[in-house]
């Protein structure tokens, strides 16, 4: 055993404990992931998301009914001509959050509006058929919403989000 | 400083004890023998009611866990139980939704204390922030804890809360469903809150600890702003402050006690006492009182993200106060200006607080943008101005001096 000190010198003791922390600090951080990811949705809430299938026959002109997906409300909006005309008409890029009413429906079912029915801004639902542009209105904080779903007026940042959805036939939708 | 005694145990047991475990000689020094200043006055006591209000909190609410369901089917009802069959269950619920808000009066009171004083400034930064942190902590539980009920009011509180973080860019909403466990608030967000509810006041109560003993480190501001200098400027914690601590607990309760046993239900909102329903957000939906003048500043600023981050900012300003305030003389008893401006942010905080309880339309947004304006203002313009212009007054010699006269 050489008692030569070496505060200088780089020893195999020095790589040692460099090595030894290094594995600890990934062991720690490996530690963090389960603590943390056990948080995240577990499987029976994923399970439940699955697609839901949707009868809009029994929808009157001018009805909004609210169905469930994946615990988040979504708001499916049979529009009248006069309704889907007012959200044609608005020049898009008057918008806050520019979207035309083509890309808001499926094409060829202009008349069916559907949206999640969640406040972009602090998550409240909106209700039907009250503000100034004949949409929604948010309760929390004064957010509008036009026939299309889209943001006019409050502090909202963004349209009512689409829920991914296709028509499996003319009166029927898959949400999902 | 000097103590004003020192421990001597002379019963045997005590002796032993302290030989191998000095609990008694720290509490000695810590609430016997410890100086504090002679001019304390009454605004000095809510650190004494805090810590009061703490303990009530715990006790009560670790009865209420007893009986209380975390389950998104049982929460609310189980709640009703409490009020309705359990023995005295009214009362110690009472006393725990009141205690909070208790809690956050005297810490408003506490805190508006410090910065009229300027008990922030050198040496009492770390005192100060560690106080920061508490009130975090204390809003944290206090939202949580609100949740639990499981009521409309509770459900839609815990939903705008939990979507604040939804403004953070790109990775927002993969925050906000971690904090639900789902794709909503639900059971999961209800179980984790009840766990964390039940964990933060004993985080609170070891911050308090810190708190405390920063406190000693530095030794207690006083109305003058002045460091005691002599034993003369000072008194012994028991029995002058013991017992003025004491008295003012004991006026504190009777206002508590006016709340729970007249108008137990007058600072709650009627709509927690409809079950939590998530597909309709009730008409009006306005938070907890103690959370009214942030809840104003979110609401004046009509962009998402923006707005967010001055909630945030306006809590998080706090913290960097000692170094905001750029003036030498600490109490505003010798700076004419600042305590005309400090009135003016009080009135400021305080009408946020009633803006935030209003529609957010006409005069009420009009005037909540200007007390937002001036909030910040007060931080960021006001304070490090007025050390460089302000003219103070000449501070007395000594603390004794400024009670007893020159002639002492």
């Amino acid at each position: 055993m050489t008692t030569v000190s070496s505060a200088e010198q780089h020893t195999r003791r020095d790589f040692l404990y460099i090595a030894t922390g290094a594995v600890g600090a990934v062991g720690a951080a490996a530690v963090l992931v389960p603590l943390i990811t056990q948080m995240n949705p577990d499987a029976s809430t994923i399970a439940a998301g699955a697609p839901v299938e949707i009868d809009l026959a029994p929808i009157a002109e001018g009805q909004i009914v609210k169905v469930f997906w994946r615990s988040k409300p979504i708001f499916i909006f049979h529009r009248t001509a006069k309704e889907i005309a007012e959200a044609k008409d608005v020049p898009v890029a008057s918008l806050p959050d520019p979207q035309p009413d083509s890309e808001r429906v499926k094409q060829g079912h202009e008349q069916w509006l559907v949206v999640i029915g969640i406040c972009t801004h602090l998550g409240c639902i909106p209700l039907a058929h009250q503000g100034e542009y004949d949409g929604w209105f948010c309760p929390c904080h004064g957010s509008q919403y036009d026939t299309a779903g889209r943001i006019r007026k409050g502090p909202a940042p963004k349209n009512l989000f689409l829920p991914p959805y296709a028509f499996i036939s003319d009166t029927k939708i898959r949400i999902g | 400083m000097s103590g004003h005694s020192t421990y001597q145990p002379t019963n045997r047991a005590l002796i032993w004890l302290e030989k191998r475990l000095p609990i008694g000689g720290l509490i000695h020094s810590s609430f016997i023998a410890y100086p504090t200043p002679r001019n304390l006055n009454y605004w000095w006591t809510f650190g004494g009611i805090l810590s009061f209000m703490l303990g009530v909190q715990i006790i009560t609410g670790i009865i209420l866990a007893m009986h209380y369901t975390p389950h998104v089917d049982l929460a609310f009802k189980s709640v009703e139980t409490i009020m309705r069959d359990v023995n005295f269950g009214w009362l110690l619920r009472y006393l725990h939704a009141n205690g909070a808000a208790m809690f956050f009066l005297a810490v408003y009171i506490h805190m508006f204390r410090g910065m009229y004083y300027g008990s922030y400034k050198e040496p009492r930064e770390v005192l100060w922030i560690l106080g920061v942190i508490l009130y975090l902590l204390m809003m944290a539980t206090g939202f949580m804890g609100y949740v639990l009920v499981w009521g409309q009011m509770s459900f839609w509180a815990a939903t705008v809360i939990t979507n604040l973080f939804s403004a953070i860019p790109v990775v927002g909403d993969t925050i906000v469903t971690w904090l639900w466990g789902g794709y909503a608030v639900g059971n999961p967000t209800l179980n984790r809150f009840y766990s964390l509810h039940y964990l933060l006041p004993f985080v609170i109560a070891g911050v308090v600890v810190l708190h405390v003993w920063a406190l000693h480190v530095a030794g207690q501001n006083n109305p003058t702003g002045i460091e005691p200098k002599s034993d003369k400027d000072t008194v012994p914690f028991t029995p002058y402050a013991t017992v003025k601590d004491g008295f003012l607990i004991v006026c504190f309760c009777l206002v508590y006690a006016w709340f729970v046993f007249y108008i137990p239900n007058y600072l709650g909102h009627p709509d927690n006492y409809i079950p939590a329903n998530p597909a309709v957000t009730p008409a009006e939906i306005v938070p907890e009182w103690y959370y009214l003048p942030f809840y104003a500043i979110l609401r004046s600023i009509p962009n998402k993200l923006l707005g967010v981050i001055a909630l945030f900012s306006s809590i998080g300003i706090l913290a960097f106060l000692p170094w905001l305030d750029t003036s030498k003389v600490r109490s505003a008893r010798y700076r004419p200006l600042y305590r005309q401006f400090f009135w003016l942010f009080v009135i400021a905080a305080v009408g946020l607080g009633w803006l935030g309880s209003k529609p957010p339309e006409g005069i009420y947004v009009i005037l909540a943008r200007v007390f937002t304006f001036y909030y910040f203002a007060f931080f960021l313009i006001v304070l490090p101005l007025l050390g460089i212009f302000e003219k103070t007054k000449p501070l007395p010699n000594s603390i004794s001096e400024s009670v007893l006269g020159a002639k002492a």
